[in-house]
């Protein structure tokens, strides 16, 4: 079998240019899901997406149904939606809200029955203007169109929803930050316990907070059913899952792939996915989950795509970006600009993630640009070790939330893999690459 | 007297009614002003703040989180030029440091006339299309340093004014219809809810003065 032969569950519609508007979603087959849902009791309908094993597609991977299993019985409930995509090189939810926003918004409907939650927000990272305004207009279609609003379908059943943009801020996509970010406060992570919002959410209400690509899946598993889901993938990692790939290949892009049936090799290197390195150059490393995840060489290039397969590995398949580096990339500078990124994002609440970051994007930046230190080496891996003890794979924490944890990971990678690269910055006083 | 506009202001009291308590308008209230006068005027602060139920500070405190909310003037056209990873690799440095040379500021400068306010941005979540530059959070491509020079050029003689609004409107989509489903209920129940606070609070008050008394 072809590793494209696996069912399109989320990007079926994306082939069309009107692929956005209600005319081509009910064409394709648009909110069947949906009224399939509210023939069924809410029960039968969370049991398929438990049946389907689902794993959430923000980058935590925690399972769909348990998490709505968790939802503390209450007078209000709400399901928020998680669209603050950020962690750096993924662009999957983005082309999601842009490109199928309906089918989103069906997620979104189906899940809300599932749940009986009393109202349903969708948080949109504030930089997709034009995701928000496709959002809109989805939203204003389907409340015509009598999918939104009260008595939906003629079912009894009642829910809003609304649209709501953020304002630029990587933190707001954990999901407690989001929470607050969505009652109008400064995006700082709350601290645990309680752990979940379905215990103690917005507004202290238990709350189901759910990815974007996670609620794209829904119509599709209710349609066809969570077993035919489940037949997908392997082990854990069932279905499919939408793979951005970016950096040194030919043809980046997010790719639809069958969880675990697919190797980092063939996104990377296969004609139809990522076309192969750039140029006639090699691979030289690549970053198989988003920027938080440890770094993986050519020797792993033949994991398979699946959540324990590159977890046993020591990294994690997170948000699903592979960042591919060809071999004229400076790992210093790679791991210097991540480390900025946490730098920036940091939220300010905990010490050493907050002062740690700074510490070592400093640190970075003079050994690429030529004032390095050998000693500096140790320094980094001292001070990574503050803001994750051990810097092990899965991190240990010193900090409120997991951004703090995620600092180490492209440092500790390019000292682990390229420590001769950092030493010849330092020898030589700048980057070799320049 | 109010500050916003009428017809801000009308779609500024339809959002606060979209939510369980009005604080959770801020954020949208704020893109609100900014759509009116292009940054955060702190008379806009203040009725931002009326409106939500919050102080002037709280306002004040939850924007400047925020890298899209500005409590200082901003240019007509916000340029941002990621340098993140993805366009990092793309050539995102050289890039960044040629808009720079075209706009005569640094990123986080505005230019004298105020027309261009160059950002250098986190990652913008357009990672195929590198190096990704937005003009006030509107994808414009991949640029090159030439196609930049010409995307400048089209921006000061207003050619991308139907793609690209001034700076402050985010999104020109407006929602049609208010809550149609239990409208009440859901305030009902948390006025429930701060009734409920209220009343163990003054318990709390109430034990704590006792106990003072008795000492």
């Amino acid at each position: 079998m072809a590793i494209t032969d696996a069912p399109k569950i989320v990007t079926a519609r994306l082939g069309y240019e009107d692929s956005f508007t209600l005319e081509r979603y009910l064409a394709t087959g648009g909110y069947t899901g949906l009224r399939k849902a509210l023939s069924m009791t809410p029960e039968a309908v969370a049991a398929e997406v438990d049946a389907a094993s689902l794993l959430g597609r923000g980058g935590a991977g925690f399972p769909a149904g348990r998490k709505w299993s968790m939802l503390r019985k209450n007078p209000l409930t709400y399901l928020v939606i998680n669209g603050d995509e950020s962690e750096p090189a993924t662009f999957k939810d983005h082309m999601l809200i842009e490109g199928d926003p309906h089918q989103i918004l069906e997620g979104v409907l189906i899940s809300a029955y599932a749940l009986q939650v009393t109202q349903a927000f969708i948080y949109l990272r504030g930089e997709f203007a034009l995701g928000l305004e496709r959002l809109q207009t989805a939203l204003n279609e389907a409340y015509a169109h009598g999918a939104v609003g009260s008595n939906i379908f003629d079912s009894g059943f009642s829910l809003d929803v609304v649209v709501h943009p953020g304002a630029g801020a990587y933190i707001c996509g954990e999901e407690t930050a989001l929470l607050e970010s969505l009652e109008g406060k400064r995006g700082f992570p709350r601290i645990k316990p309680p752990f979940f919002p379905a215990a103690i959410g917005l507004y202290g209400e238990p709350t189901v907070v759910n990815n974007v690509e996670t609620m794209a899946n829904i119509p599709w598993i209710v349609n066809n059913g969570g077993a035919a889901f489940a037949a997908l993938g392997a082990g854990r990692s069932t279905g499919t899952r939408l793979f951005a790939l970016a950096g040194h290949v030919r043809n980046p892009g997010n790719y639809e792939l069958e969880m675990v049936k697919t190797t980092f090799r063939d996104l990377i290197y296969a004609p139809v996915l990522g076309g192969g390195i750039r140029g006639s150059n090699t691979l030289k490393a690549f970053i198989p989950g988003g920027v938080s995840a440890p770094w993986f060489g050519p020797d792993q290039v033949d994991l398979p795509l699946g959540q324990d397969e590159v977890g046993d590995a020591g990294s994690m398949l997170g948000s699903g970006s592979i960042v591919v580096m060809d071999s004229d990339t400076c790992m210093v500078r790679a791991a210097w600009r991540i480390t900025k990124f946490f730098s920036r994002e940091s939220c300010g609440q905990c010490t050493p993630c907050r002062e740690g970051s700074g510490w070592l994007e400093r640190i970075m930046y003079r050994i690429e640009n030529g004032g390095g230190r050998e000693e500096d080496l140790d320094l980094l891996m001292d001070l990574c070790d503050n803001i994750s003890p051990g810097v092990a794979w899965p991190p240990q924490q010193t900090t409120i939330c997991v951004l703090g944890p995620s600092i180490p990971s492209s440092i500790a990678s390019g000292i682990r893999m390229f420590r001769d690269e950092f030493l010849v910055h330092v020898k030589e006083g700048g980057c070799p690459f320049d | 007297m109010s500050h916003l506009d009428a017809e801000i202001r009308t779609r500024a009291e339809e959002l606060v009614a979209l939510y369980p308590e009005p604080r959770s308008a801020l954020i949208p209230l704020c893109h609100l002003a900014q759509e009116q006068d292009g940054w955060l005027v702190p008379e806009a602060v203040g009725e931002i703040a009326e409106l939500c139920g919050v102080t002037a500070a709280e306002v004040r405190g939850t924007a400047t989180f925020y890298d899209m909310l500005h409590v200082e003037p901003v240019g007509t056209y916000a340029v941002a030029v990621c340098t993140n990873i993805a366009c990092l690799l793309g050539g995102a440095l050289d890039l960044l440091e040629h808009a720079e040379e075209t706009l005569g500021v640094r990123a986080g400068g505005t230019t004298p006339d105020g027309v261009f306010t160059l950002h250098e941005a986190e990652c913008l979540a357009d990672c195929d299309k590198t190096p990704c530059v937005q003009v006030n959070h509107r994808y414009v491509g991949a640029q090159t340093p030439e196609s930049f020079d010409t995307l400048v050029q089209d921006l000061r003689a207003g050619r991308l004014s139907d793609t690209v609004p001034n700076h402050g409107t985010l999104v020109r989509v407006r929602r049609t219809v208010g809550l149609q489903a239990d409208k009440n209920a859901i305030k009902t129940e948390r006025a429930t809810v701060a009734g409920e606070q209220a009343a163990r609070a003054a318990a709390v008050a109430a034990a704590a003065a006792d106990g003072e008394k008795k000492a």
